[in-house]
């Protein structure tokens, strides 16, 4: 009986570990802080939405694009070119402190890059 | 839940799901008639025009520039999307011996045909290579599983396979351009991007000679259907059926 007792205890300090590890280092709110852009206006939808819901807005501006040929964008903001570099990479500019940090967050590894290319990141002023 | 409230729950819903696919159905014909095109996009090359430029390389380096296309050492692993060919070997069918003998030194442009029944669409397992309604035989490098069925069937050679990373290998990136992958097969796109943005390919707008006349054949007032009324034209193995959209003019 006891062997068991300690066997589990054994057991539920090696699930919990990594939370541990958290709390001993002060990350356990952690959340990645990402860099906002610079530029002062509505994204192609509103934040919560595309916090939530990009990629599947990415798929569709993908499918819109190369297979249906339809190339702007028109949603309650106003009108856009359906391009990821040219678009959604001209306000969030700085790819490393914006799309990294929650995909690396996350674990998530999109294969966009493979082939789209990334702006220079601006001089802030 | 009794038989009979059961059977009536049923029946609503079967309903219920037959009147969504429907209006499903006819909303997506509605889109598909909107966005229907009336363009059918050639190209006529001439083969004199070209041929007075020796060694002209302006419309491959621009295409290859601007579409990121990466030049490889090892023409193993070399990527075309517009090349240049001896006439004996574009032309290997025409057997006239005068001809052959006349042209012998003549290097003959050569381009994906954008088929108007492309072998390499009907070959595709994942339909990532399509033809548009604009007569365009367009790639989704995002579908392309490189399985390289297309290469095999197009009798033109104008589809090439990513061996290698191309990246490393492009020497000036044009960032308004994707390049590809490794793993993946591609061509000429008749430069849908500049089309769409209401500009010509940039093979024809950078050509010195005018060599490459391109436009609408739909359009009896465009500037290839009025040459190709006009000129004797050949195109590359048209016994095979596939309807080749880029005709040769002398």
């Amino acid at each position: 009986m006891v062997k068991i007792i300690i066997g589990l205890i054994c057991l539920l300090i090696i699930l919990f570990s990594p939370v541990g590890y958290n709390v001993i280092t002060g990350r356990t709110g952690y959340i990645p802080l990402l860099k906002t852009p610079q530029y002062q206006g509505d994204c192609v939808e509103g934040t919560i939405y595309m916090r939530k819901r990009h990629m599947e807005v990415l798929e569709r501006w993908r499918n819109a694009y190369v297979r249906d040929g339809i190339k702007r964008y028109v949603s309650i903001n106003g009108i856009y070119n359906i391009s990821l570099t040219g678009t959604c990479l001209k306000c969030h500019s700085n790819k490393a402190e914006f799309c990294d940090r929650c995909h690396d967050y996350g674990g998530i590894k999109p294969g966009c890059w493979d082939c789209h290319h990334i702006p220079e990141i601006k001089a802030e002023k | 839940m009794n038989r009979r409230d059961f059977l009536k729950f049923a029946g609503v819903l079967a309903f219920g799901i037959a009147a969504h696919q429907s209006v499903n159905l006819i909303s997506q014909s509605r889109a598909r008639d909107e966005k229907k095109s009336t363009k059918a996009w050639a190209m006529a090359i001439s083969f004199s025009a070209c041929a007075r430029r020796e060694g002209c390389r302006d419309c491959i380096d621009i295409c290859h520039l601007i579409h990121n296309v990466p030049e490889f050492d090892n023409p193993k692993d070399g990527l075309r999307w517009i090349w240049a060919s001896p006439y004996e070997s574009v032309f290997a069918d025409q057997t006239n011996p005068f001809n052959r003998g006349m042209l012998k030194n003549l290097s003959v442009l050569c381009l994906c045909n954008h088929c108007d029944n492309p072998p390499c669409v009907k070959v595709c397992p994942t339909k990532a290579t399509w033809k548009r309604e604009d007569g365009i035989v367009m790639m989704d490098y995002h579908r392309c599983i490189g399985c390289r069925y297309c290469m095999a069937a197009c009798p033109y050679g104008a589809r090439s396979f990513n061996w290698r990373d191309p990246r490393p290998f492009i020497k000036n990136i044009n960032k308004d351009y994707p390049n590809r992958m490794k793993g993946v097969v591609e061509k000429c796109n008749f430069c849908e991007e500049r089309l769409s943005q209401g500009l010509i390919p940039a093979c024809v707008d950078i050509c010195p000679e005018k060599a490459l006349i391109f436009g609408d054949l739909n359009d009896p007032d465009s500037e290839v259907s009025k040459v190709l009324r006009a000129r004797f034209s050949i195109q590359r193995r048209p016994y095979l059926a596939t309807g080749p959209r880029v005709f040769y003019i002398f």
